[in-house]
């Protein structure tokens, strides 16, 4: 069996603001093991990010509280030092943020933001070496002529290749956990699909674990071993990729299946959507957060579902909801494909 | 590099002739304003007065006096209506009690700013920034002219421990200079010091929410490493453009108030006499002699900010 | 009971798109002909002199026919927001001819724009910053009324309380500030103060981009509510294929200033001709783990190349798997095949022989382009008429960009 990565355990993540307590993570419980790409799903103000971020403790800050645990090769993140997160990120737990032009520092060339990671957490490397390494890794995740454009600013790059210098310097490294955050929303069509291809490749040549944070569902049909879906805070649904496609357990994964397009069939007449707005963090909705815009809601949803295995051949096939699995089997076909509603108006 | 020194000298003559034609043109339509008499003294006839008048030519057309006096002042000859003190002299052994005066006053901002700020933002909220941003707001609201009455009366008058008022060169004793001088620097420095901090704090607390700040604590920097490598030098160019405007004025005689208060023989103590006096030809130098600093520290600085920050290209 | 609204639905579908194409023979709303705006790139030390142009938009034509909806599709920098500003003259183009409703627009000044404006509103990608945050709804929504003097000034209030509900808004928000809504309903305010004066085309920039997901949807459905509703025709710009399919009639591919391939939506994603075409549809998974698994994904390589020195020949032929020398020399024109699908290729994909001989040369092609179909056959180039401003351009292409 592949080595644990990480062990997330019940992660509470909220912040203190002027307009009351933001509860942006609420109860996230998931595993990541070494080799495997788990992608976590949501829209803006689902807390995915926040997830993410927090376990390489970047989310600390005098109004950030935290509970619950979470635990790399079993050592506690949320309650390590500074000093221990300082050796932890950026050697054990990399990032690549989604803005490739605002995460790079402006002022500084490609290759010394490079050599300085490398340089942070070994003192022995001497600037040559690193640098030699840095231009190493640029090669591999194919940006051309490597050595002179280490001497570029970010500003000198394309979208694409500040991209991709950002996935050399997490790589920088090697290490165990990779964390992605929406890495090519944004970014061209044409762009993306050469970065989500980049990815692919470290999965299959590395064996790190890969986190893959999107909003977009056909990106992780592409590249996802398992999938956590999360709504407002908490994780609705987790599970195998092909469950989460082909048995989606929770309305909102409905929703957010039927609204996808697809190239390759013709679309729908109308657009699926999903009616109403998310909630506000502040003051949630009791019970089920999804519940003032799922049409099928009835009086059990105010208690919140808990995160269970309710399919019974899917033990690791987890959900939050109250609906029976064989009704939602029927409320979830419309048309011969998963949807939220019928009538979609 | 080229089309930049050549467009910012160009833009550094206009300015230097729009100055000059404003100050000059603003003394004509000032009904109070008849240099002649001025010169000939109060009790001068009306025949002396219109000597001098003719002598000086103030009966001739506006542009007329205009360019004679720019002519005077290129060629070094100028003198004033008052003392008929060569004013091009007068500004040249002038100015190192300026430059003694601004330049370590300045470094003594600059830093204390830095460093104050940066304590502010680090402690953004706590008890330290809340206790500097109550010296701040003290510093910035008391008047030079205040605070350096109230220094002077304090440690000069009553504890002594600085002499009261006037200057040593440098060359001629370094220590007494710097004796002399103190009192002056601070009470320079003190206002800028406030309002720098501030800004400096603001533009730090922007910063720290960067991405790219982020990424440096993803890569596993230490915070130390953080704030000095990507957050303080990011946040220090829109102090560098406040200070090189700042510090310009002050050289080119803004220290007015300081000078005169510590009896300084700058070239603000001498422009503040001649301001009294409604004497042209110092005040004409004066406001010419800080535009060209204006102009000279506003390119030092784009040159400055190039250097710093790679997307920045020198525009004229 | 939704079953019967399923049914009437479909039948309004099927109405609409029988008017539609009954609008198609109508006059058309806008034409764009030989449309070219190159920005210009200068330097110097004192005098600043022109040392090259960005080719922002380089001799597109297209035209827009009554209560239709074209979608445009490229990306970043291929020049489609900088056509669409043209075609509504919020740009004015260096070359080419625009007639809005049979009208020559192309160099109108200012005050003759106005009543142009006001039929033709503009919808903007970020719903953030295209909302002056010190205003409350009902001014950025009443204020170009007032301007356009729409109504009198007892009637904006209502109207645009109106507006608000017509657009799925609450109008008792009237006097709420943009901040005060989310991204989908900002971008619904965005769109009430296009509707305020009564317009009869929309330019939408990228409308539901910085949308998420489920509310895209939403969005989306408003928008052809509304086209249905106002009899509204929409130029509706996309940085990718998936959006636009569900709005458009016909949607036009551009690429580094070229329009490259022109068709019916529906055909465009069962028949893309141009390889182009083809790597964006590539570009997009499909969200189905085993189609995506079963599926050869060709990943096109390289990036788009400098505006400002495009290359010669087909523009795409940098980074095109079935570029051949003749791609790097000449041109393609705009070849006509059947179901008025245009692809401007020399080596067109998903095409049968037969259609591959009959294609023509179309009249929308660029006049730079040479005469060279891809069957082989050299067809003349017309000459421009030297009256009109086709001809204009011709001249003015070789002044601009000798060679």
């Amino acid at each position: 069996m592949a080595e644990r990565l990480l062990e997330v355990e019940d992660l509470q993540v909220s912040f203190a603001t002027e307009d009351g307590v933001v509860r942006a993570v609420d109860g996230v419980t998931f595993t990541l093991d070494r080799g495997e790409v788990l992608a976590i799903v949501g829209e803006s103000g689902s807390g995915k990010s926040v997830t993410s971020m927090t376990l390489m403790g970047l989310t600390r800050g005098p109004n950030a509280r935290f509970a619950g645990s979470a635990k790399l090769k079993g050592k506690e993140l949320l309650t390590a030092s500074e000093e221990d997160l300082q050796h932890i990120r950026g050697a054990e737990i990399a990032m690549i943020f989604q803005d490739p032009i605002s995460s790079l520092s402006p002022v500084h060339r490609i290759g010394d933001q490079i050599v300085e990671q490398i340089r942070a957490h070994d003192k022995k490397v001497s600037k040559g070496e690193a640098f030699d390494h840095a231009v190493e890794l640029m090669e591999r995740v194919g940006i051309p002529h490597a050595r002179a454009r280490a001497r570029a600013f970010p500003h000198e790059f394309s979208g694409g290749m500040r991209q991709r210098a950002m996935i050399a310097m997490a790589l920088s490294l090697s290490p165990s956990v990779l964390i992605a955050d929406e890495p090519t929303t944004a970014l061209d069509v044409t762009i993306q699909a050469q970065i989500l291809a980049e990815v692919k490749t470290l999965k299959e040549h590395s064996d790190s674990g890969i986190i893959f944070v999107t909003h977009d569902l056909g990106v992780v049909a592409d590249i996802a071993d398992r999938v956590i879906v999360m709504y407002a805070g908490r994780v609705v649904e987790q599970g195998t990729l092909d469950e989460i496609f082909y048995d989606p357990q929770h309305p909102y994964t409905w929703g957010l299946l039927g609204s996808v397009t697809r190239m390759d069939r013709d679309p729908p007449k109308r657009l699926p959507s999903i009616p109403g707005l998310p909630p506000s963090l502040i003051r949630a909705p009791r019970g089920c957060h999804f519940r003032p815009r799922c049409p099928h809601e009835f009086e059990r949803c105010a208690e919140v579902p808990p995160l269970e295995a309710r399919v019974a051949e899917a033990p690791d096939h987890l959900d939050r909801c109250w609906l029976e699995v064989e009704d939602k089997r029927t409320r979830r076909e419309i048309e011969g494909r998963i949807g939220l509603v019928r009538d979609a108006a | 590099m080229g089309r930049f020194i050549v467009r910012r000298t160009l833009s550094a003559a206009a300015l230097l002739f729009a100055t000059s034609v404003v100050v000059f043109g603003i003394f004509e339509v000032i009904p109070s304003y008849n240099p002649g008499r001025a010169i000939a003294g109060r009790n001068a006839t009306p025949q002396t007065v219109a000597i001098v008048n003719k002598k000086f030519g103030f009966n001739q057309p506006f542009y007329r006096q205009y360019l004679n006096t720019m002519k005077l002042i290129f060629t070094g000859q100028i003198v004033d209506y008052q003392d008929q003190l060569n004013v091009v002299s007068e500004f040249k052994s002038r100015f190192p009690a300026t430059l003694s005066l601004v330049i370590p006053a300045a470094l003594i901002w600059l830093i204390a700013a830095i460093i104050l700020g940066s304590v502010s933002a680090l402690r953004a909220g706590r008890f330290a920034d809340k206790a500097l941003m109550v010296m701040a707001i003290v510093g910035v609201s008391i008047p030079v002219f205040l605070l350096g009455a109230v220094l002077l009366y304090l440690l000069a008058y009553k504890l002594t421990i600085f002499p009261n008022t006037g200057y040593v060169s440098l060359t001629s004793n370094p220590a007494q200079w710097a004796y002399y001088l103190i009192l002056p620097w601070f009470s320079i420095a003190l206002l800028s010091i406030g309002f720098y901090s501030r800004v400096l704090r603001s533009n730090l607390l922007d910063m720290v929410n960067e991405d790219f700040v982020r990424t440096a604590k993803a890569k596993g920097l230490s915070q130390q490493r953080v704030f000095r490598r990507h957050v303080l030098r990011n946040s220090l160019m829109p102090i560098l453009t406040m200070f090189g405007l700042d510090f310009a004025t002050l050289l080119g005689g803004a220290a007015l108030v300081t000078e005169t208060l510590f009896n300084i023989p700058g070239v603000g103590q001498y422009e503040a006499t001649a301001i009294g006096n409604l004497d042209v030809p110092p005040i004409l130098v004066g406001a010419m002699f800080t535009a060209f600093f204006v102009v000279l520290f506003g390119a030092l600085i784009d040159v400055v900010y190039a250097l710093l920050d790679p997307r920045v290209r020198l525009t004229g | 009971m939704s079953e019967e609204r399923n049914q009437g639905a479909a039948e309004t579908q099927e109405l609409r798109e029988a008017a539609r194409s009954l609008a198609g023979t109508g006059k058309p709303m806008l034409e764009a002909e030989h449309v070219q705006l190159y920005f210009p790139v200068k330097k110097g030390i004192l005098v600043d002199r022109t040392i090259g142009h960005v080719h922002a938009v380089d001799d597109c034509s297209i035209a827009l026919r009554e209560g239709e909806t074209l979608g445009i599709v490229g990306e970043s920098g291929c020049g489609k927001s900088t056509f669409a500003r043209c075609m509504v003259r919020l740009l004015e183009p260096t070359a080419g001819v625009i007639r809005f409703r049979g009208t020559d627009i192309t160099h109108l000044g200012r005050r003759k724009l106005e009543p142009i404006h006001r039929e033709a509103q503009l919808v903007f990608q970020d719903p953030v910053s295209s909302l002056n945050p010190r205003k409350r709804v009902g001014q950025i929504v009443g204020t170009p009324m007032k301007l356009h003097g729409v109504k009198g000034q007892n009637g904006v209030e209502d109207r645009v309380r109106e507006l608000l509900g017509r657009v799925g808004l609450n109008p008792e928000h009237i006097n709420r500030f943009p901040h005060e809504f989310s991204g989908g309903q900002r971008q619904r305010i965005g769109v009430a103060r296009a509707l305020a004066v009564d317009p009869r085309l929309i330019v939408l920039d990228e409308p539901v981009s910085a949308l998420d997901v489920s509310i895209q949807a939403q969005v989306i459905n408003l928008l052809d509510d509304l086209q249905d509703d106002f009899g509204l025709s929409y130029v509706f710009i996309a940085h990718d294929l998936s959006v636009v399919r569900h709005v458009s009639d016909r949607i036009g591919v551009m690429y580094l200033g070229k329009i490259v391939e022109l068709s019916p939506a529906k055909e465009l994603y069962t028949k893309p001709i141009h390889p182009y075409t083809q790597a964006l549809l590539g570009a997009i998974p499909i969200p189905d783990p085993e189609e995506n698994r079963a599926r050869e994904r060709v990943v096109v390589g390289g990036e788009p190349p400098n505006p400002v020195d495009p290359p010669t020949g087909c523009r795409f032929h940098t980074r095109c798997p079935h570029a051949t020398d003749i791609c790097k020399q000449v041109e393609p024109p705009l070849a006509e095949y059947p179901g008025g699908h245009l692809a401007a290729c020399h080596h067109p994909q998903n095409v049968t022989e037969e259609e591959v001989t009959n294609a023509g040369r179309s009249p929308l092609s660029p006049l730079v382009a040479g005469g060279l179909l891809p069957n082989g056959k050299e067809v003349p180039v017309p000459q421009a008429d030297t009256n009109g401003a086709g001809g204009g351009l011709a001249a003015r292409l070789k002044r601009i960009a000798p060679g």
